[in-house]
């Protein structure tokens, strides 16, 4: 695509001559005094109308810093999925028992070609797992056999490669699982470790793959039979989906990630979970009362990092998930360079109500997308 | 006309022969178009598309670009983003914008006074349109102090030099053949400078424009078709000389004074940051030449003085007009149409100063090779291309 440059006057053309004129009204241009927030307003900002109106001191009456937003609403419809069904919708395929007693669990999926709209009015040629982005979020449990049937219906070679232990021919590179359009192949492999994977598509360039839409979450929830310590076997219950020692948790699936939409190599829009500012426009709903964790994966293509980082509150960070002790304590914000991924642990029980924000700290991440908002409340508030 | 010219038909006849290919012409583009032969080529790439910044005005609510659409299908301008940061915007008129229509995009930014500013439009298909904003500074608006202040830098670069440059009239007077030879060949070498210097600065203008403009061809051909009407006007009644040619003289410098002033103006509003004193003065010398040249013609009659205010006034003049509509109403294109326009002045002139000074030498052609014509002429290329070291920055 043509990156169009396009200009005024070259400055370097002729006769400079207003540097004095500049000069006069120069150093005037002073923040405003910000707005106090009486109520949670995400877009509330600084208001500099109270600016001088010195025609050279670049007053800005009527603007504010709030405005850093995208214009216009995704039509989640249209794309068939919505980012906040997404933090929650766990795909746990459907499950057969093996002659030996242990669980088989079977998911289906399916690579498709599908055009999505990751802003507001700007629509991106997507490779899918099963017409999302990012793929459906696999969740199994420790030691079970998984079987992930494969069906390539899209225009180019593709492949399930999963992080996770298996042999080498069901790795999902090329020769060992990637199949051609039209084609089917059968992944299966026992679930370890327990943690919070991924997995995405081998397919050569993978660059091109990747950032296309080719990846999904995949958690290995662990067995707390397995656990000889009464406190972390307590732990490894609390992960398991579907438990009661579960279902006092609020969980969420969040795939850092980022678009490419002219093809550049670099990123025009960056987003969790696909659609850029989505949790700003419809903030995540947190009751207050229990705690949250989140399964949070780094897939961004061309930037070497991402970050998350929470407002107002700490957080405990157990890096891939694969251990029941956290592997940094007390933190507000974590670095994942790509495809490594982990779980955060944390509570808003002694907090006030509000908004709390959160996002990539990497400013530029932030104000191409990738932010939102908690709405932490009490349970029935 | 021969003996065997047509018979003539009748007025019925003859309206049909016209009619009948204009109604062929009719009946085939409405066939292509309900046939769409090119459907067979559509292999589902994304439309082409084409965004260009005409215009960028930075005030107290914030940045306003006008945007010029050249793609093969209407465009729509999905999101805007100022530094990597998506920003709220209007669009007016609202919509898919039409090939070859402009719209203006207000970005209630807060911009930073003298620090550079990169807006990215984005289109549905993800498509990045970047333009540089090189120095933000609040654009001039038209009040009354600002076109004073214009006016004035407009006098010093345009007015000052050609009057100084005419005040060496007496002086020239006493000249000879040969220092007359001299001082209409050094016209004519500033002249082939300021030539080149105009079309060089058209074309780099017109690459600015959107394409839909075919800057190139409307630049040669704007030039072409000035040079052609100019050099019909002034050989109306023979060939000019004299007065009348001091005013062509003063037309086409007009016209390069002028484009020299948009270019004033244009930094102004892109807020260019400046050199002052020394590049005033970088004008004002290299424009004094144009004065000189100005003189040429009218060395061997007595003009009323009245024509000198007159001269000036046509030459110099325009820079202020030039300046005011610089930094009002900047599009490429229209800089570019003038200034192509003012080059075909300029080589008119070129054309009828060198014919003046043939007539004006007995030898012929041979005069051109003459020592003190071949020195003029290169001399005066030479002189503008040094002082035109000081004013290009």
């Amino acid at each position: 695509m043509p990156a169009d440059d396009i200009g005024t006057v070259d400055p370097s053309r002729r006769a400079l001559l207003v540097g004095g004129l500049v000069a006069a009204g120069g150093a005037a241009i002073a923040a405003g005094t910000a707005r106090s927030q009486t109520a949670p307003d995400p877009m509330a900002g600084h208001d500099m109308a109270n600016m001088p109106t010195d025609p050279y001191a670049a007053p800005m009456s009527g603007m504010a810093h709030g405005n850093m937003t995208t214009v216009g609403e995704v039509d989640h419809a249209r794309n068939g999925f919505d980012p906040t069904a997404m933090l929650t919708d766990w795909d746990t395929g459907r499950t057969e028992l093996l002659p030996d007693g242990r669980t088989l669990r079977i998911f289906e999926v399916e690579a498709i070609d599908q055009e999505i709209e990751i802003a507001p009015g700007i629509f991106f040629p997507a490779w899918t797992f099963n017409g999302r982005v990012p793929g459906p979020a696999l969740r199994a449990r420790e030691g079970e056999r998984l079987r992930i049937i494969f069906r390539n219906n899209g225009s180019h070679p593709h492949s399930m490669h999963f992080h996770g232990i298996h042999s080498a021919r069901m790795d999902g590179v090329p020769g060992a699982g990637l199949i051609g359009p039209g084609e089917e192949f059968i992944y299966e492999f026992d679930a370890k470790p327990f943690g919070c994977h991924l997995y995405h598509c081998h397919a050569l360039p993978l660059k091109r793959h990747m950032h296309k839409g080719m990846y999904g979450l995949f958690v290995i929830d662990p067995d707390p039979a397995r656990q000889t310590d009464p406190a972390l076997a307590a732990v490894a219950a609390s992960r398991g989906l579907g438990t009661p020692e579960n279902a006092g948790w609020q969980e969420f699936a969040m795939v850092m990630n980022a678009f490419d939409t002219n093809f550049d190599g670099g990123n025009e829009v960056y987003a969790c979970n696909t659609v850029g500012q989505a949790y700003m426009n419809v903030p995540i709903r947190i009751d207050k009362s229990r705690p949250v964790r989140i399964y949070l994966v780094n897939v961004t293509e061309f930037d070497p990092i991402n970050s998350f980082h929470l407002h107002a509150n700490f957080f405990n960070y157990f890096d891939t998930g694969t251990t029941l002790t956290p592997t940094l304590r007390t933190v507000d914000l974590i670095m994942q360079c790509q495809a490594q991924r982990g779980i955060l642990e944390f509570s808003f029980a002694e907090h006030e109500d509000g908004m709390y924000m959160f996002h990539a700290h990497q400013s530029e991440f932030t104000e191409l997308g990738w932010v939102g908002m908690f709405d932490v409340r009490g349970a029935g508030a | 006309m021969s003996d065997q010219s047509t018979p003539t038909r009748p007025a019925a006849i003859r309206f049909l022969l016209v009619l009948l290919p204009l109604v062929a012409i009719l009946g085939s583009f409405v066939w292509i178009a309900s046939l769409d032969p090119l459907r067979s080529f559509n292999n589902g790439a994304p439309p082409v598309e084409a965004l260009t910044v005409e215009r960028t005005v930075l005030d107290e609510t914030g940045i306003k670009v006008l945007v010029r659409a050249g793609g093969s299908e209407p465009m729509r301008i999905a999101q805007v983003a100022v530094d990597d940061a998506y920003w709220t915007f209007t669009q007016d008129p609202p919509g898919p914008i039409a090939r070859g229509a402009s719209v203006w995009l207000r970005i209630p930014y807060p911009w930073v006074l003298g620090e550079a500013h990169n807006v990215a439009l984005l289109s549905n298909t993800g498509t990045v349109f970047e333009h540089e904003i090189a120095v933000a500074v609040p654009t001039p608006e038209a009040t009354a102090g600002q076109f004073r202040i214009q006016a004035l830098v407009g006098a010093i670069v345009g007015l000052l030099p050609v009057a100084l440059g005419l005040m060496f009239y007496p002086a020239m007077r006493g000249f000879g053949r040969k220092g007359m030879n001299l001082v209409l060949a050094l016209t004519v070498g500033m002249l082939a400078f300021l030539l080149l210097d105009m079309m060089a600065e058209a074309m780099e203008l017109s690459a600015e424009a959107a394409a839909l403009f075919q800057g190139s061809a409307m630049v040669w051909l704007a030039a072409l078709a000035s040079f052609l009407l100019l050099m019909a006007v002034g050989r109306w009644r023979g060939q000019p000389e004299g007065l009348a040619l001091a005013f062509y003289i003063a037309f086409g410098i007009g016209l390069h004074n002028f484009g020299e002033g948009l270019a004033i103006g244009g930094a102004f509003a892109a807020g260019s940051a400046g050199l002052g004193t020394f590049l005033v003065l970088g004008f004002a010398l290299h424009n004094v030449t144009e004065g000189i040249g100005i003189a040429a013609p009218i060395l061997r009659i007595r003009p009323p003085l009245w024509t000198f205010a007159a001269l000036t006034l046509l030459a110099g003049g325009p820079a202020v007009l030039g300046i005011w509509a610089g930094s009002l109403a900047f599009a490429p294109q229209w800089s570019a149409l003038a200034l192509a326009v003012g080059a075909g002045a300029i080589l008119q002139v070129m054309v009828e100063v060198g014919a003046y000074l043939l007539r004006q030498n007995r030898d012929g052609p041979a005069v051109l090779l003459s020592p003190e014509v071949l020195g003029g002429f290169l001399g005066g290329i030479a002189f503008m291309y040094a002082t035109a070291a000081l004013i290009k920055v």
